[in-house]
């Protein structure tokens, strides 16, 4: 009997040492972000456009970890991206709706120095700080930090920010895909 | 004799050399005008230090360098700046580069020369400053700026091999050849420098056994010196870097790991000639020899001026009617040029004319068989098939894994490919898309750090709005409450005095805090001032108390309970007192408009 009086009061024992480990770490430990949206976050653009209908990127990235939203709602990530997120959460891949925004080539964005008139309205709506300028001061975009969101755009009353292609530079200049080259052979056959 | 090594793989292409190598090097012509481009290493271009139509000597430098890999620039003749502007630039783009056009006077005057004359006593340190000046960059084709080589943090120090890389692999190219050839005891006096500088134990001298009279000459110089000029067995791409330093060393130099850590340097020869005619001549890097071959009349060896245009340069040698291309660099590893125009640059090292008769074109690729030839052709034992394979799917990821950076791009997979496949163009299509990855993550990164930040700033800007207008409505409150009371003659206390309470109350709170005093306390000074400030509280809270009742009197909501913070309570009280005003006026307003408003 005193047996196993001994052998429950041993497991008591162990069973509340390990509970007071297991509680100590889960207070000491707290991982206090979902991992999942960092790697999310870490996967979208940072365009902070919102064409997801979310204010950022780091919004739609909680939305997608906390699974009400759809992958592919991120055109500045392209159809790259859709693949990568649903590679991350286990899904399948889903192209971009027929009428919801589509990829487009990344652009940057220029004001004409000449008509605008500094009423500081692109100021506010940039969302990464790009657009230097003061009151009644003539603004300009700072090319490098723009992310081509186009938030930009609306804003202006006098409509004088324009997308532009960013230019080719060495810097930037890719080597091509190898291919054949398709010349064209006489213009009367394909008739 | 020492014992050599072999590397793997490599091929036998037909070298070709003959034809270039068998006459000496001839002075290229003053060109009436020159386009020194201001990139002329693998980092930033260099920032122009003279004007438009300024008058420079020649070896006056003209464009500072730009960062760590930027190369200082010099004026190849003296002449006249007549533009800075983009030029066609040797590089497979095609793209234009900012270039500095020189129109030459003829007179080509010198600046003052100035050479490191005590070199034998400068440190390293000081010798790597001075090639930096002096915009000397390797000239074996990377162009990576020497100085950096020179102060690379050593693992063995001091450094156990120099290897002097006169292997000069690549078919058809034969201007190492020529300068060993005829210009032995100056690449030694370089070699010397270096060794000085890198303070190396031994030289030792890699030349091709296909190049025996440079071999020749390189052991006469070289035996005045103690230099060991090794023959190494002809083989493509013995020129590399780390396959050189197999060969002579055995040491197989890892990936991601520099060669200094091994205690092994390799250059050039034509960089150690040019840091020679730098350090005892005072002679910036404003000339370099170029192999002018292929389909031409005389092939030839040109010592020719930095920025020289190309079209004039290959205009020596009269190519045939028929060539229809220029190759920068040897036929396995170079590039066509996209305009002749462009001036000769730092990497130059040879121009190769193309015709259909002598390079007849690659057929058309056909599919991979996985025969594996290029596996055992790679010099640096990656899979080529796979790789390729990779780059075609766009597996950049996977690519990657199977090391494609270390793929040196010498061209000997794509020799020995039966299928004709171009497979140096799909590793540098991958190498490329990785590298725009790269900037596209970082300028992600960057964006979200800015937008973060942008976020921050806007609930910092809004709090701090928020409390500027608390403090505002607080003291308004206070100089309200000070005139109400003094109407009421209750408290003859005026604003300063209060203002002067509440702070010293604040002080006393902030002591409390910061110190709690033991109920005990026996020190009499403590005592003292304890009852002082208990004394000041009291008056305060009567003060208070009896404001309050002339708050209440004037029709006024009653401030809260007094608490222990009477500085709190009495913002609190402001706050509120603000606010309700704030809500009367509003009210007015409403009031007004609603007045003013038409029926509709």
């Amino acid at each position: 009997m005193s047996q196993l009086l001994i052998a429950v009061a041993l497991m008591l024992l162990l069973a509340l040492l390990l509970g007071a480990i297991l509680g100590y770490a889960s207070v000491r430990f707290r991982v206090k972000a979902d991992p999942l949206v960092d790697k999310i976050d870490a996967i979208l653009p940072q365009t902070q456009c919102g064409q997801c209908s979310h204010p950022g990127c780091r919004p739609y990235a909680e939305a997608l970890a906390a699974g009400s939203d759809d992958i592919n709602k991120c055109p500045p990530g392209g159809e790259d991206g859709i693949r990568k997120l649903a590679e991350l959460l286990g899904v399948e891949f889903k192209p971009f709706g027929a009428d919801a925004p589509q990829p487009k080539a990344k652009a940057v964005a220029l004001i004409d120095e000449a008509t605008c008139i500094g009423c500081t309205l692109c100021i506010q709506a940039c969302p990464v700080d790009a657009i230097l300028g003061a009151a009644k001061q003539m603004h300009t975009v700072i090319a490098s930090e723009c992310t081509g969101c186009e938030l930009c755009l609306a804003p202006c009353p006098v409509d004088c920010i324009r997308m532009i292609p960013p230019g080719s530079e060495l810097t930037n200049w890719k080597w091509r895909y190898p291919t054949i080259p398709i010349r064209n052979v006489s213009s009367g056959a394909t008739r | 004799m020492m014992p050599l090594f072999d590397f793997p793989g490599g091929i036998h292409p037909p070298e070709n050399k003959a034809q270039s190598s068998a006459t000496p090097i001839r002075q290229a012509p003053l060109p009436p005008q020159l386009h020194v481009a201001l990139r002329q290493s693998m980092g930033n271009a260099a920032r122009p230090c003279v004007a438009i139509g300024d008058r420079v000597a020649k070896g006056q430098l003209i464009a500072s360098a730009d960062g760590r890999l930027s190369a200082a620039v010099h004026a190849p003749t003296s002449g006249v700046v007549s533009a800075i502007a983009p030029q066609p630039f040797a590089h497979p783009s095609g793209l234009p580069e900012l270039a500095i056009t020189l129109d030459s006077d003829g007179e080509e005057r010198w600046i003052e020369r100035q050479p490191l004359h005590d070199w034998q006593q400068r440190s390293g340190a000081k010798i790597r400053d001075f090639l930096a000046q002096m915009g000397i960059v390797g000239l074996g084709g990377a162009v990576f700026p020497s100085h950096l080589k020179l102060g690379l943090k050593l693992g063995v120090s001091p450094l156990e091999t120099l290897v002097i890389n006169g292997a000069e692999c690549e078919p058809y190219i034969s201007c190492d050849d020529r300068l060993m050839r005829e210009r032995a005891d100056a690449i030694c006096d370089g070699i010397a420098v270096t060794r000085h500088a890198l303070q190396a134990r031994q030289v030792l001298i890699g030349i091709e056994d296909n190049k025996p009279q440079a071999i020749a000459a390189m052991q006469a110089a070289a035996a005045a010196h103690g230099f060991g000029v090794v023959a190494v067995p002809t083989k493509y791409p013995s020129g590399g870097a780390k396959q050189l330093i197999r060969i002579l060393t055995g040491k197989a130099i890892p990936h991601g790991v520099r060669a200094t850590e091994h205690g092994v340097q390799c250059f050039n020869v034509a960089t150690v000639y040019a840091i020679g005619r730098a350090v005892l001549h005072g002679e910036p890097l404003i000339s370099r020899i170029v192999t002018l071959t292929g389909a031409v009349e005389a092939a030839a060896n040109v010592e020719a001026l930095i920025g020289t245009p190309l079209d004039q340069l290959l205009a020596l040698v009269r190519p045939h009617r028929d060539s229809h291309e220029v190759v920068m660099g040897g036929p396995l590893m170079g590039f066509t040029l996209p305009d002749l125009a462009a001036g000769l640059t730092k990497a130059g090292n040879c121009l190769l004319v193309k015709s259909p008769a002598l390079f007849p074109p690659r057929p058309p690729a056909q599919a991979c068989i996985r025969c594996g030839d290029c596996a055992s052709a790679c010099p640096v034992s990656l899979q080529p098939m796979d790789l390729f394979w990779f780059a075609k799917a766009k597996n950049f990821d996977k690519a990657q894994q199977w090391q494609l950076f270390d793929c040196i791009e010498c061209g000997a997979c794509s020799y020995v490919c039966p299928s004709q496949i171009p497979l140096v163009d799909y590793y540098r299509f991958a190498k490329s898309e990785i590298w725009a990855a790269e900037r596209d993550k970082n300028a992600a990164n960057l964006a979200r750090q800015r937008h973060e930040f942008r976020q921050f700033r806007l609930q910092r800007d809004k709090a701090e709005k928020a409390q500027r207008l608390a403090d505002k409505a607080a003291q308004a409150a206070a100089r309200q409450a000070a005139s109400h009371s003094a109407a009421a003659n209750v408290a003859p206390a005026s604003d300063p005095k209060q203002a002067a309470i509440a702070a010293a109350m604040a002080r006393a709170a902030a002591q409390r805090e910061a110190a709690p005093l033991p109920e005990q306390h026996s020190s009499g000074l403590n005592d003292a001032k304890q009852a002082a400030i208990a004394a000041a509280m009291a008056r305060a809270a009567a003060r208070k108390a009896a404001a309050d009742e002339a708050k209440a009197a004037s029709g006024q909501p009653p401030a809260p309970p007094p608490s222990s913070s009477g500085l709190d309570d009495a913002k609190q009280a402001a706050i509120a007192a603000a606010m309700a005003r704030a809500a009367a006026r509003k009210a007015a307003a409403d009031q007004a408009r609603a007045n003013q408003q038409p029926d509709p």
